[in-house]
C-alpha cells in the first residue's frame, strides 16, 4: 500500500475556479481577468488547454455569428431560428443574450489571428449559411488557449476534477472542487469563492456505431465525458432538457461535417436511387408534430426523421451527391479543408476507400445520440438569466449562475441555450466570468469553508479504484476477468449497451417507451452500485473510471427526463412509442430535475417556457 | 487508428504525451518511446502527429472500416502560419493542400490586463469587455418590444 501513503494532497486557493479549458472555460478566464485585475483566477483542465475540448483539432466554420455590422441578422432573428430548430423550446433570454454579444467575440478572435475567409466581392466574412462563417480553423484552439493562458493566474493541466466541494456552513453554496493529477497521482483540493464549470457534454453514453478500434471516432470527442453534468447533478443543481439528446446526420464512419457541403457548396442528399426523399415524408411528419413541420429551415431532428424513414423503407444508403458541386479548384479545397480542419478521420476514410468526392457520392448516416448543451440541442443546468431581459422566474441571482449558489456554467453546462457552438460557448463563458466577478465582489468577507472530513472522505473515494485493482488482481492469474472488479471500459460498454437498447439508441432506431425506460433505470441502478467496484490499474485508468462516473450520473438523468416527458417532441432525435406525437397542450414546457443527495431521490418538475421574442 | 509510432524515428521526447487530449500517448517503459495505449479512444485528431518534432507519428485508419494502403500526412509550420496535407489514396492517387492557420505572430495576443481598467460601475452593466467597440455597432442590442401581449 506504499503508493497510497506517499500520495500528497495539494491545496490551491483562488477567487474564481474554472473547471474545463475548452471554449467556455477560456472565455470565462478572459472576461474574469478583464474585470478583476488582482483576482486569483485558476483554470483546471484534464488534458492540455492547448488542444483540449471539442475544438481540440480545430474547426472549419464558426456557426454562430450575427453580422450586425452589415445588418445581416439581429439577435432576435437568432432566437427565432434556435427556437424553431429545437421545436419551440429554448430559453429565449439566454439565446438572445449570447446572440447580442457574439459578434464582439468573433471580431476579437480575428484580431488575435484567426484567419476568417472573406467574400471577395463584398469584403465581408464568407458565409457558409445564414449563421455560419468559414474559417481556416486548424489553430482555432491554440489561439484561444493563448488568450486564456494570458488571462488566468494559473493553469493546471492534466488534473481530472471528480467532485465539486460544498460550503461547510451553507449546504447549497459551492466551495471549490477536488480531483487528482493524472501524471503524479496527487490529490488536488481547489478552494474558491466562485466556481465556473465549462466542462464537456457526453459522447460514449450510447453505444456507438463502430465498436472495434473505431469506437473512438464518435462524432463528439471521446474525451467529452459528461463532466458538465456529472459534476453538477450530485450536488443538487437543477437540470433541464436532459432528454433532448442530439443525433447527427453526417458522412458515414468518419462523421465528417456536412454543413459546408449542403449550405455553401449546394450539394444535396438522395436515397440510393438518386431520389430526393425529404418531401416524401412531409405529410407523415406533419401528422406527428403539426405546425412545427412548417418551420423553415426544417428543424434538424425532422430532417433526421426523413432520412431514417427512407432507410427503414429500404431505400438506403443515403448519399451526399458531392460529385456535382466540385467544379472548381477553390471548391475542392473548401470541401477538403472542411474535413482537414475539424474531422481528419473523414479524409482518412475517403483515402482508404478510394472515394474522391469529385467523382462519386458519399454515404450519410445518423450517429448514435450525444448529450450536450452547445450544439443543436440544449441539455444542461437551469441557469439564472440576464438581468435586463430574463423573465422574473428565470432570475434568482447572477447571470449564468445555476441553482447552486456561487456555481456558474458555460457551454455544454448551461441548459436551454442551444446553437452556441464555439463562438457562443466562449461568449457564454465571458458572461459567466463577469457574473462571477460580480458575485465575489458582492460577497465581501463571507467566504465559503470546506470541511476537512469531507476532503478525507473524497480522498478515499477518488482513489478507491486503484485499491480495488491492487487487491483484486492478486485473486486471479492474469487477464481481464475478475469476480471482484470491472475495468472502466467494461463498465462503459455496459452503460452504452443499456442506453442503446432501452433509452433510444441506434439499435432500436431511437425508439423507447415507459417499460423500456424503467428497465433501463433498473439496470443503471445496478451499474451505479458496481461503480464502487471499478478497478483501475494506473492513473490513466483512474481518469477513465471517473469519466465513467460522470457519464453514468448523466445517463440516469437523461433516462429520467426521457421518462418524464410524455410526448415525442423531437422525432429524429428519439421517439416515445407510447406517446408518438408532439403534445403542445401538456408539454410546451422545459423538463426539470433535482437530485437530493440526502434521500437519493430525483424530483422532476415542469418549468415554464416564456416567449419573449415574437 | 489511430495513431502509431515508428520505432526508428521516435526519440521519446514526450511532446505527444503532453498534448494528447485523450491521454493515450504514453512512453513505453522498455523501449522508452511513445505509443498509443488505447487506440479505441483515439479521435484521429492529429494533435500528437502535428506536435511530434521527429515526424515519428502516423495514422492508420480505424481497422473496422478503413481498408489499408492509405496515408494522410501533415506538416504544421507555426512560424510560416500554415499547414500542409498530403493525402495518399489506397489506389495511389495523391492530393495535396496547404491552408493558413494564423495571421498574427504566436504569443502576440494582448492580455485582458493590458487594457485600461474598466470603470467600477461598469461591473453592474450587461456590457462585456471591449463592448460596444468590438461589436462594430453603436450599442449593445436590448430586447425588442413585443408586438402582442
Amino acid at each position: 500500500m506504499g503508493i497510497f501513503s506517499s500520495r500528497k494532497t495539494k491545496f490551491v486557493d483562488s477567487d474564481i475556479l474554472i473547471i474545463g479549458g475548452g471554449f467556455g472555460g477560456c472565455g470565462a478566464a478572459y472576461e474574469a481577468r478583464y474585470w478583476a485585475r488582482n483576482a486569483k483566477i485558476v483554470l483546471v483542465e484534464k488534458a492540455n488547454i492547448e488542444r483540449s475540448g471539442a475544438v481540440a483539432h480545430g474547426l472549419s466554420a464558426i456557426n454562430c455569428y450575427m453580422g450586425m455590422q452589415w445588418d445581416e441578422n439581429r439577435p432576435e432573428d437568432h432566437v427565432r431560428y434556435a427556437r424553431g430548430d429545437l421545436m419551440g423550446l429554448v430559453r429565449e433570454d439566454l439565446v438572445f443574450d449570447i446572440a447580442r454579444h457574439v459578434d464582439a467575440t468573433v471580431h476579437k478572435f480575428e484580431e488575435w489571428g484567426l484567419p476568417i475567409m472573406k467574400d471577395q466581392k463584398t469584403g465581408r466574412y464568407m458565409r457558409e449559411g445564414r449563421w455560419q462563417i468559414m474559417i481556416h480553423g486548424e489553430s482555432y484552439k491554440p489561439i484561444i488557449a493563448e488568450a486564456a493562458r494570458k488571462a488566468a493566474s494559473e493553469v493546471y493541466n492534466r488534473i481530472m476534477v471528480t467532485h465539486l466541494l460544498m460550503d461547510k456552513a451553507r449546504p447549497n453554496r459551492v466551495a471549490g472542487a477536488v480531483g487528482f493529477s493524472v501524471r503524479d497521482g496527487n490529490m488536488y483540493v481547489f478552494r474558491a469563492k466562485a466556481v465556473i464549470v465549462g466542462a464537456g457534454g457526453a459522447s460514449h453514453m450510447f453505444r456507438p456505431r463502430a465498436i472495434g478500434e473505431g469506437m473512438g471516432r464518435t462524432w463528439y470527442a471521446p474525451w467529452s465525458s459528461a463532466s458538465a453534468y456529472g459534476l453538477l447533478i450530485p450536488v443538487g443543481a437543477k437540470m433541464t432538457q436532459m432528454e433532448n439528446r442530439i443525433v447527427l446526420a453526417r458522412f458515414k464512419d468518419g462523421y465528417g461535417p456536412v454543413g459546408a457541403w449542403f449550405l455553401l457548396l449546394k450539394s444535396h442528399a438522395t436515397n440510393a436511387y438518386g431520389e430526393k426523399y425529404e418531401p416524401r415524408w412531409f405529410d407523415e411528419i406533419k401528422a406527428m408534430v403539426g405546425k412545427y413541420a412548417e418551420i423553415t429551415p426544417m428543424p434538424t431532428c425532422l430532417r433526421n426523421h426523413s432520412m431514417l424513414q427512407e432507410i427503414k423503407a429500404g431505400k438506403g444508403p443515403i448519399f451526399m451527391q458531392t460529385q456535382h458541386v466540385l467544379d472548381t479548384q477553390e471548391k475542392e479545397e473548401i470541401g477538403w479543408e472542411d474535413f482537414l480542419d475539424m474531422t481528419i478521420g473523414q479524409a482518412v476514410v475517403w483515402a482508404s476507400q478510394n472515394i474522391d468526392p469529385k467523382e462519386k457520392p458519399s454515404e450519410l448516416i445518423t450517429s448514435e445520440p450525444y448529450v450536450m448543451g452547445s450544439h443543436a440541442t440544449c441539455s444542461g443546468a437551469w441557469a439564472s438569466g440576464p438581468e435586463d431581459c430574463a423573465p422574473k422566474d428565470y432570475q434568482w441571482g447572477y447571470n449564468r449562475m445555476t441553482t447552486v449558489e456561487g456555481l456558474f456554467g458555460a457551454g455544454d453546462t448551461i441548459g436551454g441555450s442551444a446553437h452556441k457552438f464555439s463562438s457562443g460557448s466562449f461568449t457564454e463563458g465571458k458572461i459567466a466570468g463577469k457574473s462571477a466577478v460580480k458575485y465575489i465582489t458582492d460577497m465581501g468577507g463571507n467566504e465559503p469553508q470546506v470541511d476537512e472530513k469531507e476532503i478525507n472522505r473524497l480522498k478515499a473515494t477518488i482513489f478507491k479504484p486503484l485499491e480495488n485493482y491492487d487487491v483484486g488482481r492478486n485473486e486471479i492469474v492474469a487477464g481481464t476477468v475478475s469476480p471482484s472488479y470491472i475495468s472502466p471500459l467494461q463498465g462503459l460498454q455496459r452503460l452504452e449497451k443499456i442506453m442503446d437498447e432501452y433509452v433510444g439508441g441506434i439499435s432500436t432506431f431511437y425508439m423507447t417507451n415507459e417499460p423500456m425506460l424503467n428497465r433501463g433505470l433498473e439496470l443503471l441502478s445496478m451499474l451505479k452500485e458496481d461503480l464502487d467496484h471499478l478497478g483501475a490499474e494506473d492513473l490513466h485508468q483512474l481518469q477513465r473510471a471517473w469519466e465513467l462516473h460522470h457519464r453514468v450520473w448523466t445517463a440516469e438523468s437523461v433516462t429520467r427526463h426521457t421518462l418524464f416527458r410524455q410526448e415525442t417532441r423531437w422525432p429524429g432525435y428519439y421517439y416515445r412509442g407510447d406517446h408518438p406525437k408532439l403534445d403542445d397542450t401538456d408539454w410546451h414546457v422545459f423538463t426539470g430535475s433535482q437530485y437530493d443527495a440526502k434521500t437519493g431521490e430525483w424530483h422532476m418538475t415542469k418549468l415554464p417556457v416564456h416567449h419573449i421574442i415574437d | 487508428m489511430p495513431t502509431f509510432v515508428y520505432m526508428t524515428r521516435c526519440d521519446g521526447c514526450g511532446q505527444c504525451v503532453d498534448i494528447c487530449p485523450s491521454d493515450i500517448m504514453h512512453i513505453d517503459k522498455t523501449y522508452r518511446r511513445a505509443y498509443n495505449i488505447e487506440p479505441n479512444f483515439c479521435w484521429e485528431c492529429y494533435s500528437c502527429v502535428k506536435a511530434c518534432p521527429q515526424h515519428a507519428i502516423d495514422v492508420r485508419g480505424y481497422a473496422d472500416f478503413a481498408p489499408l494502403g492509405h496515408s494522410v500526412r501533415v506538416l504544421r509550420e507555426e512560424e510560416k502560419g500554415s499547414i500542409s496535407w498530403k493525402i495518399k489514396y489506397r489506389d495511389g492517387r495523391v492530393k495535396e493542400f496547404t491552408f493558413p492557420i494564423r495571421t498574427t505572430p504566436w504569443g502576440s495576443i494582448q492580455s485582458p490586463s493590458d487594457y485600461a481598467v474598466p470603470d467600477a460601475n461598469a461591473l453592474g452593466s450587461v456590457m462585456l469587455a471591449h463592448e460596444p467597440e468590438a461589436l462594430k455597432v453603436k450599442t449593445l442590442p436590448t430586447l425588442p418590444p413585443k408586438k402582442k401581449v
